[in-house]
């Protein structure tokens, strides 16, 4: 059941200089699946009249904690970046759909920028439920890259940087881990990293989901306004997505 | 505890909050929020006779206090809603309009009968206003002889509470509600989304995929009190005001200027609780001014 949260922020870390992840706290929290993301309101920011969709980065149901990692895009993600230590927050959430776990089997993750925020969520369950996941994470630089340790303790570890400050140099697609074989493949990050992964994906013979960040206006299924086209027509990335398997996605060249 | 009960020339509303077509789904997106049964009634997303896709994406861009958005009514079709929405739906107990569409005076006239038919829908809204579709939808709405050529029809097979739904982009809103009056409405709406447009300067393209779309939001207010108070002094059938109802203080504007009902639409999407505050906070208004029912403050500006 969705839920409207009144969160406490704990903590806003600045981790790059345009990437933070905010700590949140509600005795309210539920349970969020790998893949669901949360609806943020933002106040006093007067050119910001929707809520932002934001991925969940991570979640401790036991403390009620929520984690936010977030890329400064523009006037509304800027605000939540100044958020201080004890303001609230007003947030719906779960939403969306999310990943599909195999009992077993080889999983590849990869992450574009802040892409790898639902990754690591991903990752994390994945690591709980006693499988031993792929993260394979594409950011520009070497000063790009965040979280490393924790990200280390959940996954087995690659980075791609297109300068070549870290890594192996170019993009993921184009990582030699990928000489190995999967059987699964996930992936968040802009469109066109995820469309040449599904298209080593389609090549490959593997399932691939990806998670699509289109625009929302409600986050609920009722505007209609974030559609993708699908093999079955217009889908609401914000309820049918925003976890989509390649193969309902009009992808394939 | 003022008296919220409205009556709209035979529709009775248990208060006078209802929600804007295409804003709030079926219903049944907004029910982990709220107890639908507490609202005045709902209107459904825009329904034509047969399935339509809608526009490519992006079909929306946030603007200063608002949105622009091109969704170009897509929906299953007036034959899915009625075998495969009606039947949730149907039982609840607040009033379930439907808001109709088409590209012909025929696809209107064939999905307003089907409609017809469905003993606990108590009235249509008719869609002569959305600036998104490229046939009917707003060609209708702008026009005079148009609008009295399609409420006419659709008058002649409809038994029920009819609701034209008026279009903002006209020159005279009053020579159109009086049109719509005269052709046999039971009611008028407005206003639908203000024809807009936005641009990447980056991509230098425009936003959305259709180029222009609808305005809506809390920017659009003060436009839309203006049209529901022109209308208010020329027609003797209810209005139904809507257009950037944000909160119950601007809910009580409308109905100061002469809406006996009000529609909340683009303010769903921030708060889907937002229409059970209004009605309180009308309530506690009446109270507090001490009016002893919501008719009392109808058109008193």
């Amino acid at each position: 059941m969705k839920k409207i949260v009144d969160f406490v922020v704990k903590e806003n870390k600045l981790l790059t200089d345009n990437m933070f992840l905010l700590t949140l706290q509600s005795n309210e929290l539920p349970t969020i699946l790998p893949g669901q993301f949360v609806n943020v309101k933002i106040e006093d920011s007067p050119t910001t009249f929707l809520r932002r969709p934001i991925s969940v980065y991570d979640v401790d149901e036991t403390n009620g904690l929520l984690y936010l990692l977030i890329k400064i895009a523009g006037a509304g993600t800027l605000r939540l970046s100044k958020l201080k230590q004890g303001e609230k927050l007003n947030i719906i959430l779960p939403l969306g759909n999310s990943f599909f776990i195999p009992s077993n089997g080889h999983c590849l993750l990869i992450g574009g920028g802040v892409g790898i925020a639902p990754m690591f969520h991903l990752a994390k369950k994945m690591t709980s439920l006693g499988l031993n996941p792929t993260l394979l994470i594409g950011t520009r630089s070497k000063k790009e890259i965040v979280q490393q340790e924790i990200l280390s303790q959940y996954a087995e570890l690659y980075y791609t940087t297109e300068d070549g400050s870290y890594g192996e140099k170019g993009y993921p697609t184009q990582h030699s881990i990928l000489q190995q074989k999967f059987d699964y493949v996930y992936s968040c990050g802009p469109e066109v990293m995820m469309k040449a992964i599904a298209n080593y994906a389609y090549k490959n013979d593997i399932s691939c989901e990806v998670s699509l960040e289109n625009m929302m206006a409600c986050g609920i299924g009722a505007c209609l306004c974030c559609v993708t086209e699908t093999q079955q027509g217009h889908k609401c990335v914000c309820t049918e997505g925003p976890v989509f398997n390649i193969k309902d996605l009009k992808w394939q060249n | 505890m003022a008296e919220l009960k409205i009556e709209l020339n035979g529709l009775k509303l248990k208060n006078p909050v209802l929600t804007a077509s295409g804003t709030f789904g079926y219903g049944r997106e907004f029910s982990d929020f709220i107890n639908l049964a507490d609202l005045g009634g709902f209107i459904v997303k825009g329904t034509t006779l047969k399935p339509r896709e809608g526009n490519p994406y992006p079909r929306m861009a946030e603007t200063p206090s608002g949105m622009l958005n091109a969704v170009g009514l897509q929906n299953k079709g007036v034959d899915y809603f009625i075998n495969h929405i009606y039947p949730e739906i149907k039982d609840l107990e607040t009033n379930v309009l439907v808001n109709v569409s088409g590209a012909t005076i025929g696809d209107y006239i064939a999905t307003a009968e089907k409609i017809n038919e469905l003993d606990k829908i108590p009235g249509i809204e008719l869609n002569i206003s959305c600036p998104n579709v490229k046939e009917g939808g707003m060609a209708f709405g702008t026009r005079c002889s148009s609008v009295a050529e399609v409420v006419k029809a659709v008058r002649h097979v409809y038994k029920k509470h009819l609701m034209v739904k008026l279009s903002p982009n006209v020159t005279d809103i009053q020579e159109i509600a009086l049109t719509a009056e005269s052709e046999g409405a039971d009611s008028v709406s407005l206003i639908n989304t203000l024809m807009g447009m936005a641009i990447d300067i980056r991509k230098r393209s425009p936003i959305l995929s259709t180029t222009t779309g609808g305005l809506s939001g809390a920017c659009v207010k003060p436009i839309a009190l203006r049209m529901v108070w022109q209308v208010a002094k020329v027609v003797k059938i209810p209005i139904i005001g809507l257009g950037g109802i944000m909160n119950a203080s601007d809910a009580i504007e409308f109905l100061l200027a002469g809406a006996s009902a009000i529609q909340i639409g683009t303010a769903n999407f921030i708060d889907p609780t937002v229409t059970i505050k209004v009605i309180n906070g009308i309530n506690e208004y009446l109270d507090q001014n001490g009016f002893k029912s919501i008719k009392d403050i109808i058109g008193l500006v």
